[in-house]
Parts: C-alpha cells; sequence; structure tokens
C-alpha cells in the first residue's frame, strides 16, 4: 500500500507542515517535521490517528446534560459511532466527576467518564 | 435590603472571577464575595466540553468542566470566599458599592474595600458586522449555539453555515458534525484562520470540512427560517468582489466573529479605556485607573488561553487583598506602554514603578502572522528589552517577561512594543 499525505503538526504552535509516505514495504518516510515529536506525530496521523472524543449524554429527569470525556484517545476512525453510541445512554443523577459513564466503548479499551459532577434532585 | 461589608467584591464567577476570589484569600483577605448571575460557577467553561485546557497551568488537557471543577473545589477550600449564586449585579458606584438582585434576597447592597471586575466578554452579533439579507430564524452566535446543543440538548439546525473561523466556530463545526447535523463549510473574511492550527485540524479536515479563506457571507436568505446564505470572496479590503458570489443551501447560520470585552457595568465607574482592547487600561497589578477597582480574564482583553485568564486574575485578586489591608503603596512614577507597529495590543497599558516587582509581565497581540520576528520594548529610539520568537500570530498572545531593571534608574514617560524582523534587516 502506497500512500501519501501532507499532515501540519499540531503538538506545538510553530505548526510545521510536513508530508509522510508510507510505501509499499511499509516503510515511512517524512518531510517538513523539525523535531522527533512532530515525526512520531506524523508517523501515527498516518498509521494509526487517534483523537480524544467529547460529547454529552442525558440526565434522567434533569434539564442539563452531562459533559463526557474518553478517559483516552480514541483510533479516530471510530470517533463518530462512539458518538452516535452515547446518544443513547441516559444517566441517573447523582454523577461525580471521573465517574465511568461507559465502559470499554466498542471494545476498544477506552472508557467515556463523567467530565463534571452532577448533584442528585435534592442537593 | 441586604447589606453586607467585604474586603473584596469580585463581579462574575467565571474562571477570572473563580481565580481572583483564590488571590485574594491567599493573600489576607479576610471576607470576600463571588458573585455569580448563573446558578453555578464556572462560567463559559461549563459549556466547553472539548479538551484542550489547562495545559500550562496543571500540565494535563482538560475539559472545560474540569478545568472550571478544579477552581470550584478551591473556591470551596476557603470559608472565607463566600460565592452569591443567581445574583446579578445592576450597578457598581465609585464609592465601591455594588447592588445586587436575587430571587430570594431580593435587592443587595455591598460595601466593598476592593472590587475585583471579572464579567468576562460577550460575542459580536449579526447586527455587529452588519450582514444584508432577511432577518430569518436560524441565525445564532456560535457561543449561543455551543449552550443549546452541549447543555440544554438541542441542535441549531441540520446543514449549517459558519461565518469566522475562531476557535468557538471551529468547535461548534465538529460539535454539530457528531451530533449529526452537516457543516457545510466555514467561510473566514480574512487571508489566514483565526482559530488554532489543532482546532484547523481536528475539528474542520478531520470531517473534510471546507475552510473557504478571504470570504465572507453576504446575504441570509429565507422568509421564517434560513433557506441559503451568499457567499463571495473578499479582495485586500475585505470587500466582496463581484460577480464570485455563490449560494449555499442551509437552515442556520452561526456567527463566530469576535468577541469584546463586557464592561456595561465599568462604564459608570469614570475609569479609563483602551479602544483596542475594549477593556479598562490596568497597570501591571491590574489595578484600573481608579483606585481600589481591579480587572482582570476577558474584561479586560478577550484571552485565548484559560490559563492565563487563571494567572492574570490571581494577581488581580492579590493587588485586591493587599489594597482592602492598606498594603498597597502610594502610585509611583507611571510609565504609559503603548501598542507600537506590528503590535495590536499590549496589557498591562500601564506600569507603576512603586508596585513593579522584579520582572513585569506583557501581555500581547502582533497584528498579522510573522515568522523569526523580534517583539522589542523601545523608548525614544532606544531598545530598552528585546526577545526573538519563532512565531506570532494574531488569535495566540505573546507573553514577555521584561526586567524591571530596563526601565532604568530613571524611568520614561512611555515604552513603545513593536514587531521587528532581523532578516528584513531591520535594526533591533
Ligand atoms: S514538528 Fe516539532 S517543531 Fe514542528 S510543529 Fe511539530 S512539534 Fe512543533
Amino acid at each position: 500500500m502506497n500512500k501519501t499525505r501532507k499532515i501540519t503538526c499540531i503538538v506545538c504552535p510553530l505548526g510545521c507542515e510536513g508530508e509522510v509516505r508510507l510505501d509499499q514495504e511499509g516503510n515511512v518516510t517524512t518531510d517538513g517535521f523539525t523535531c522527533k515529536r512532530g515525526l512520531s506525530y506524523a508517523r501515527e496521523e498516518l498509521t494509526a490517528p487517534k483523537r480524544m472524543l467529547t460529547t454529552t449524554v442525558r440526565v434522567a429527569g434533569g434539564d442539563r446534560l452531562l459533559p463526557v470525556v474518553s478517559d483516552r484517545p480514541l483510533p479516530k476512525d471510530k470517533i463518530r459511532e462512539c458518538a452516535r453510541l452515547l446518544t443513547a445512554v441516559t444517566v441517573e443523577a447523582p454523577v461525580a466527576e471521573g465517574q465511568v459513564i461507559c465502559p470499554d466503548i466498542l471494545g476498544l479499551g477506552v472508557n467515556i467518564i463523567a467530565s463534571r459532577e452532577i448533584k442528585g434532585a435534592a442537593g | 435590603m441586604f447589606e453586607a461589608e467585604y474586603d473584596v467584591v469580585i463581579v462574575g464567577g467565571g474562571p477570572a472571577g473563580m481565580a481572583a476570589a483564590v488571590g485574594a484569600a491567599q493573600n489576607g483577605a479576610e471576607r470576600i464575595a463571588l458573585i455569580e448571575r448563573d446558578d453555578e460557577l464556572g462560567g463559559i467553561l461549563q459549556q466547553c466540553i472539548h479538551n484542550g485546557f489547562g495545559l500550562h497551568r496543571f500540565g494535563e488537557e482538560l475539559t472545560g468542566p474540569q478545568y472550571a471543577g478544579r477552581f470550584i473545589r478551591q473556591v470551596a477550600e476557603y470559608p472565607n470566599i463566600e460565592v452569591f449564586l443567581d445574583t446579578t449585579v445592576l450597578e457598581v458606584t465609585p464609592e465601591k458599592q455594588v447592588y445586587t438582585v436575587n430571587p430570594q434576597r431580593g435587592i443587595g447592597r455591598f460595601q466593598a474595600k476592593a472590587v475585583v471586575l471579572a464579567m468576562g466578554c460577550r460575542e459580536r452579533s449579526r447586527g455587529a458586522i452588519a450582514i444584508p439579507g432577511h432577518r430569518p430564524a436560524g441565525v445564532f452566535t456560535a457561543g449561543t449555539a455551543q449552550r443549546m446543543v452541549n447543555r440544554e440538548g438541542y441542535l441549531p439546525g441540520k446543514r449549517v453555515v459558519i461565518l469566522g473561523s475562531g476557535d468557538i466556530g471551529l468547535i461548534m463545526a465538529r460539535r454539530l458534525t457528531l451530533e449529526g447535523a452537516e457543516v457545510a463549510a466555514v467561510l473566514e473574511i480574512m487571508p489566514y484562520s483565526n482559530g488554532l492550527t489543532r482546532n484547523i485540524v481536528q475539528c474542520l479536515e478531520d470531517f473534510d470540512i471546507p475552510l473557504y479563506l478571504s470570504h465572507t457571507v453576504t446575504a441570509v436568505k429565507g422568509a421564517a427560517r434560513v433557506t441559503e446564505v451568499t457567499c463571495a470572496a473578499v479582495d485586500e479590503e475585505l470587500k466582496p468582489i463581484p460577480g464570485t458570489e455563490f449560494a449555499i443551501a442551509c437552515d442556520c447560520l452561526l456567527l463566530s466573529v469576535g468577541l469584546i470585552p463586557e464592561n456595561e457595568l465599568s462604564r459608570s465607574l469614570g475609569i479609563e479605556f483602551d479602544r483596542r482592547t475594549g477593556g479598562p487600561v490596568v497597570d501591571q497589578t491590574r489595578q484600573t485607573s481608579a483606585a481600589g477597582f481591579f480587572a482582570a480574564g476577558n474584561v479586560l482583553h478577550v484571552h485565548d488561553l484559560v490559563d492565563w485568564v487563571s494567572a492574570e486574575s490571581e494577581t488581580a485578586g492579590r493587588s485586591a487583598a493587599r489594597y482592602a489591608r492598606g498594603l498597597r503603596a502610594a502610585a509611583g512614577r507611571l510609565v504609559r506602554v503603548e501598542a507600537g507597529s506590528g503590535v495590536r495590543v499590549v496589557v498591562p497599558q500601564r506600569i507603576d514603578c512603586a508596585a513593579a516587582g522584579e520582572y513585569i509581565e506583557l501581555y500581547c497581540r502582533v497584528a498579522s502572522p510573522e515568522r523569526n520576528l523580534t517583539l522589542a520594548l523601545t523608548a525614544g529610539g532606544r531598545t530598552l528589552f528585546a526577545q526573538r520568537l519563532p512565531l506570532a500570530k494574531p488569535s495566540e498572545m505573546a507573553t514577555l517577561k521584561v526586567p524591571k531593571d530596563c526601565l532604568g534608574e530613571n524611568p520614561p514617560e512611555a515604552i513603545t512594543l513593536v514587531v521587528k524582523h532581523a532578516d528584513r534587516g531591520e535594526e533591533i
């Protein structure tokens, strides 16, 4: 598989623009990234890009949503599917910050956790 | 009427107000009132559910609510910080009386020794940028849409065009896509984006959302609801170029066209304002031109990172506590700090030499994106201090740590911050 992609590095504010190539033998070559962190970012962007997911889930009986976040980056091509799955989730208050809302989402080994506290109806 | 006396009264319980309260508490203020109109602390952070906050402050990437949570817990650790929720400030008087209204307590009067203004900012609206055309439903500011989607659970539209490539607009492009809406395009009138590169990549490119640079919306169409917007390329003077118009069908237009410090309450204080920042003129302690009134966060100048809002607001809180305790020295020589060529804004706008520590931190924004530049502090043609930067953009605030000594024994009346380019043969 031959792949070439232009990538803007986002690891630091300099925003180097470079190119990453993957040849038939699976060798990765790059151009334009001026440091190691940028190189490994560019490689990962071509071979296994990852993203954090933030979205919301419903709270039973509440008038506000609960913001949630993945506890680690997810494969980029699974982001939409994960977000879709979470639209069907409803949680009961109270919720503690950091509480696991959806364990091991899609079997990817990543938990979706609450990113804030929601007090119970009484408090 | 509810009446009480406080050392420090803080107007606004967002990131600026919370950090100011903590800063005041840590510096010996005995009674602190933190006044917030919403039903919880945290301000805009509570609707910024995406991550990326706190890298400078906490060394990790937090979501907005997580960042707010850390400060909410810090505020709760100080029994001398009293939090007043659901409380709207009606007026702040030059005598440091803060009038409020609350559904349970009715009208309140807080007498303060020092006041911190921390009201944040608001979004520029359609009126502010005067887009011609009809006035149908479906036109929102990006922040309003953010609140609808992230807190209330409504989608503002199914097919959306976003005008302005500021960070809130970019974040909303991704957010709406993940919630099932289609984002047809993002238009930016400038030839460069005003958002972070990271947001361009992760919010637009990841979802194949086109970004049209040097383009704007010239008309909004639709009777009851938006049905279409007309777009056009703009020339160097940002004027639409005839003949380049094209239409995009949509049921929603979001505006992400800038933020303005919210100074409705500060206007009656008779303090000096900076036309460039839209906020009060302050010294390095964040004291305004009226003694005992401090300002910090987006009410002072619009920040791009909340980390710097927290840092600045702690300074304001600390300074307010010192003022309330009678520890602030009488004003010394005041040095004006001016934004010169290549610099759009600089804060603080003056330095009180009597209150200056070893270093003075200047926050600034350049006027256009630059590589390999030098920020130079000059007075009467002489360079007092210079710092090289590999890159600076208008959308990313630069910080300059200036040693007080460079002002000399007899500090000049005014110093000017300018952008210079060594590689273009400019003298530094
Ligand atoms: S390659 Fe290195 S220097 Fe360039 S943007 Fe990436 S992290 Fe920064």
